[in-house]
Order: C-alpha cells, then sequence, then structure tokens
C-alpha cells in the first residue's frame, strides 16, 4: 500500500494524482507520500458520522515537505488530542471506514490507507 | 440581449413536511404561477434545481413530472444539479435561456425532500459529492467546516464567539419569516453551550435538514411590464468552480468560486460590494457567512468576523445580511435554497418583505455548492 501522490512537469505535486496538474501539466511521476511526516495544518473531530464511519471522527488536513515541495492531504488521525503544527507520521489501516454501509459503491474505489499519529 | 426580470416568486414552509419531491415542486411552481398571473402555457422553459432526488427517494425525471402536474407541457424542461448550488445555477441557466432569447417565458423550481432519512444517511448523501480519497476517510460536509473554522479562528485571532453571533443574527432573523424551519430566538450562551458536532463547531453552526421548495418566474423586461410594474432585474449572474479535493487549494480559509463567481456578477451589473444593500449569503455553516462576506468584498481577508461584532449584518445594519434567516435559521433543502435565497432578494427589492423588509435597491445572493467547490452569484435591481 502506498499514498501516491502524482508530480507534474512543472514540480507540482497533487494527492491525489489528476490527469493534468494544477497549471495544465502532465504527470512525469509519483511521490510515496507514506514515506513522509507530515505537519498537521488544521483538525477537527468529527462527532457526527455517516454510516460504516468511526464514531468520534478525528480528522486533519496535513502537509508535506517534499525536498521543497508542498502537498497536502486530508486524512484521519489516531487521536483527536492533537494542535496545529503538530508532525505527525501515516499508519496503515486496512478498512477507513466499512465499503458496504455507505452510498458509494463498494467496487468504485479503495477503502484502505492511513491514518496519521502524533510523532512523540 | 434583453435584461431578464423576475416577475414571480413563491416558496412553500421549510421544514419536516409529509409531501413527496414532486409534490413540493408543484406547490411551489403553481405558487409561483399564480403570484405573477402568468398561466402554465404560457411557460416555455421549465428548470428544476434539484441534487438528489433519486438517491433521497427513488423519483427521478422530476422535471417532466412537474411540467405535467403544471400543465405546462410541452415546455422545455432541464434538471440542474450543481449540488447545494443546484438553485444558483437554475437562476443562471434560467437567465441564458431568457437572455439568450431561447425563452421568453421560464419557470424555475428547485425543492429537495430529505427528512424522511436520518441525518446520518442525508450526511453520506450529501458526502458522496467528495473524491474517493475524501470519501474513505468518512469526511462530511459539516467536518469540512470545522476544519476551515479552526484555522480561521487561529490565523486571523478571531473569538469562537463571533460564529454563534451569526447563528444568533439568523435566528433572530428567521422569527420574521413565516416560511423558515425555526422561528425561535437563541443566545449566544446556548449556541456555544450546544453539543460539539466537528469541533470546534457547535450545533447551532450548523443548518437543518430540510423539506421545501421554491420558484420564480423569469421573462424580458419589455414582457414584465405586460405583467406588473413591480419586478426585479437580474443585473449579474456569476458561475464558478474551485478544486473538486478541498485540500488541495492553497488557502483553504479562501473560497475561489465565491471570489470569482463574485467577480463576474459585480462586472455584469456594474456594481461593486458598496452599491450592495442587502445579501442573502450560504451560511449552511457560520464560517461560510464569513468566507463569503470576504470573498465578495464585503470585508477584507480575516475580518468578516469584526462586522458581526459591530453588528454592520443584522436587519438594522448597514448591511443586512440573510433577512430570511438564511439557511441556518429557514433551513436547507438543497435544491431550493439557491431559489429561496432569489425569492428573499425579490421580496426585498419589490417591498414585499413584509416583517424582514429592509431598504433595498441592489440584492446579491450566493449560493455555495460542496464545501465552495461550486458557486453562482446574483446581483438583482429593483426595476427603474
Amino acid at each position: 500500500m502506498t499514498m501516491e501522490a502524482h508530480r507534474y512537469e512543472d514540480g507540482s505535486i497533487t494527492y491525489p494524482g489528476h490527469p493534468r496538474g494544477p497549471n495544465g501539466d502532465e504527470p512525469v511521476g509519483t511521490v510515496d507520500l507514506s514515506d513522509y511526516t507530515a505537519e498537521v495544518v488544521t483538525w477537527t473531530t468529527s462527532q457526527a458520522t455517516p454510516p460504516g464511519v468511526r464514531e468520534p471522527n478525528h480528522l486533519a488536513i496535513v502537509e508535506f515537505d517534499v525536498s521543497g515541495q508542498a502537498v497536502r492531504a486530508l486524512c484521519q488521525l489516531t487521536t483527536g488530542e492533537v494542535s496545529i503544527g503538530d508532525e505527525v507520521r501515516p499508519v496503515y489501516c486496512e478498512e477507513l471506514r466499512d465499503p458496504e454501509a455507505g452510498i458509494r459503491e463498494a467496487a468504485s474505489q479503495s477503502w484502505d490507507g492511513y491514518r496519521f499519529e502524533p510523532v512523540e | 440581449m434583453p435584461d431578464v426580470a423576475v416577475i414571480g416568486a413563491s416558496m412553500t414552509q421549510f421544514g419536516r413536511r409529509e409531501a413527496w419531491i414532486r409534490e413540493l415542486l408543484a406547490e411551489a411552481g403553481t405558487a409561483c404561477l399564480d403570484d405573477a398571473g402568468v398561466s402554465p402555457e404560457a411557460v416555455e422553459h421549465l428548470y428544476v434545481s434539484n441534487m438528489a432526488s433519486g438517491e433521497f427517494e427513488g423519483q427521478t425525471g422530476v422535471p417532466n413530472a412537474l411540467a405535467h402536474d403544471l400543465a405546462a407541457v410541452p415546455a422545455y424542461t432541464q434538471r440542474v444539479d450543481q449540488t447545494s448550488a443546484s438553485g444558483g445555477a437554475g437562476i443562471y441557466a434560467a437567465w441564458q435561456s431568457v437572455a439568450s432569447g431561447a425563452s421568453g417565458m421560464t419557470l424555475l423550481v428547485g425543492g429537495e425532500k430529505m427528512t424522511h432519512r436520518t441525518t446520518g444517511e442525508a450526511t453520506d448523501v450529501i458526502a458522496s459529492l467528495t473524491h474517493p480519497v475524501e470519501y474513505k476517510q468518512g469526511v462530511t460536509l459539516p467536518s469540512f467546516a470545522g476544519l476551515t473554522a479552526r484555522l480561521y479562528l487561529d490565523r486571523f485571532d478571531a473569538p469562537r464567539e463571533s460564529l454563534a453571533k451569526v447563528a444568533v443574527k439568523n435566528h433572530e432573523n428567521g422569527v420574521r419569516n413565516p416560511h423558515a424551519q425555526f422561528r425561535k430566538e437563541i443566545d449566544v450562551e446556548t449556541a456555544m453551550e450546544a453539543p460539539m458536532v466537528a469541533d470546534p463547531l457547535r450545533l447551532y453552526d450548523f443548518c437543518p435538514i430540510t423539506d421545501g421548495s421554491a420558484a420564480l418566474l423569469f421573462c424580458p423586461e419589455r414582457v414584465a411590464r405586460e405583467y406588473t410594474d413591480e419586478y426585479a432585474v437580474v443585473s449579474g449572474v456569476g458561475g464558478s468552480t474551485d478544486t473538486h479535493v478541498v485540500h488541495e487549494r492553497v488557502d483553504p480559509t479562501t473560497m475561489g468560486g465565491v471570489v470569482d463567481s463574485g467577480r463576474e456578477a459585480y462586472e455584469m451589473a456594474d456594481v461593486g460590494p458598496d452599491d450592495v444593500d442587502v445579501a442573502e449569503l450560504h451560511d449552511m455553516f457560520t464560517i461560510l457567512e464569513f468566507l463569503q462576506m470576504e470573498g465578495l468584498g464585503f470585508a477584507p481577508e480575516g475580518e468578516a468576523w469584526r462586522e458581526i461584532e459591530r453588528g454592520t449584518t443584522e436587519i438594522d445594519g448597514e448591511l443586512p445580511v440573510n433577512t430570511s434567516g438564511g439557511l441556518k435559521s429557514k433551513g436547507h433543502p438543497l435544491g431550493a435554497s439557491g431559489v429561496a435565497q432569489g425569492y428573499e432578494i425579490y421580496k426585498q427589492l419589490v417591498g414585499d418583505a413584509g416583517d424582514r423588509q429592509v431598504d433595498a435597491d441592489v440584492g446579491l445572493a450566493c449560493n455555495v455548492g460542496g464545501f465552495g467547490n461550486c458557486v453562482t452569484t446574483t446581483v438583482m435591481e429593483a426595476a427603474k
């Protein structure tokens, strides 16, 4: 399992990848963000979650520094005991939510990924 | 290109309704035609703003059903789905149909039936607009609001109470709106102590789940005068998108779609934020009222919270915002909300807003889909 971001001709990186980057460039490579730690940009704890989602659900937008290029991701946290600016690292999770419980067709996407935990 | 007038408007009671989507749409549609004194056979185009009648109710094909129910056959029909901004996008489509000359009389009806679903189910239907990498994290639109509110409060040193004051203001306005889902005042303490939903946002920072519909009737201005002297003109309309994946935005506290659609609407209307007398903003979450005020130029970046502290946006303030009670108090039947914003601005401009009436010649409505993913801004002016 990887956390695959796309790198584009102009050097920009996005997670997830797109057929064209933010400036219209084609992807030229990938970066596995699970090899990196990240910084918490902001976070919340969602108390009212949809079917198949853990309750409460700790969520954050985190930012990676990939050789000077910033790239962000939305991710679950292992805990709500975090602050803006904290360093977090990925922990693999086989099923981030129950694929069969929500409105989205289970076969249409993957359901594993990474939760992030604070780096002590 | 003809100037486009709005000559009739209606909205149903918002809240928990026994009626299903077809009945809700027909209720607003017939009331709107009656309001304007226009017969159904005069309708050439019929647009229905609706996000998810198939997902919520298992009823698709609603535009054709509505044309039949209104006796508007053989009018051209089209569904407009732009998630929570379906109503605003419907205004854009209706304006286009008349401005282009394709239609001489266009009826727009927006509606949604939601309350038969649990909160979790309704939240999931709405969250299905997200990208797979977002959806699998269990993200909801309220959690996007929590993420953004925390960053806004931290970055701009805004007091948490300022968001509660948005809820208090809009609930107070809702008391004056007979169609509102909640006609109940709250105080800051109640909002600050309510159950947490998406930290730091609490229950009263969020709009409810709602059934309801609203309608507007459009025609060329020269035709409007055949029916009435009291009408409004759509002087500017702009539509724009931002990234589908919310975390890819450079600045999470700036809604690019609001900025771009607002600029487009202002340019078309040849007005600026200082010219606007009354505004309906998409307060699905209290933080969105601040982000739209800043994106539309009503306040500098990071400063909108100061305007609620000053009372600027209260109904007797310099710029009344959400005189209808907003989505917060009036309710948010997804496809209806943008149309209901237009209803409120129309009523304010023709002097028929009852207890909510303010002195207004220029009104603005901003309808936001997703978490700023797609936005339509409309400027309306009173007939001269």
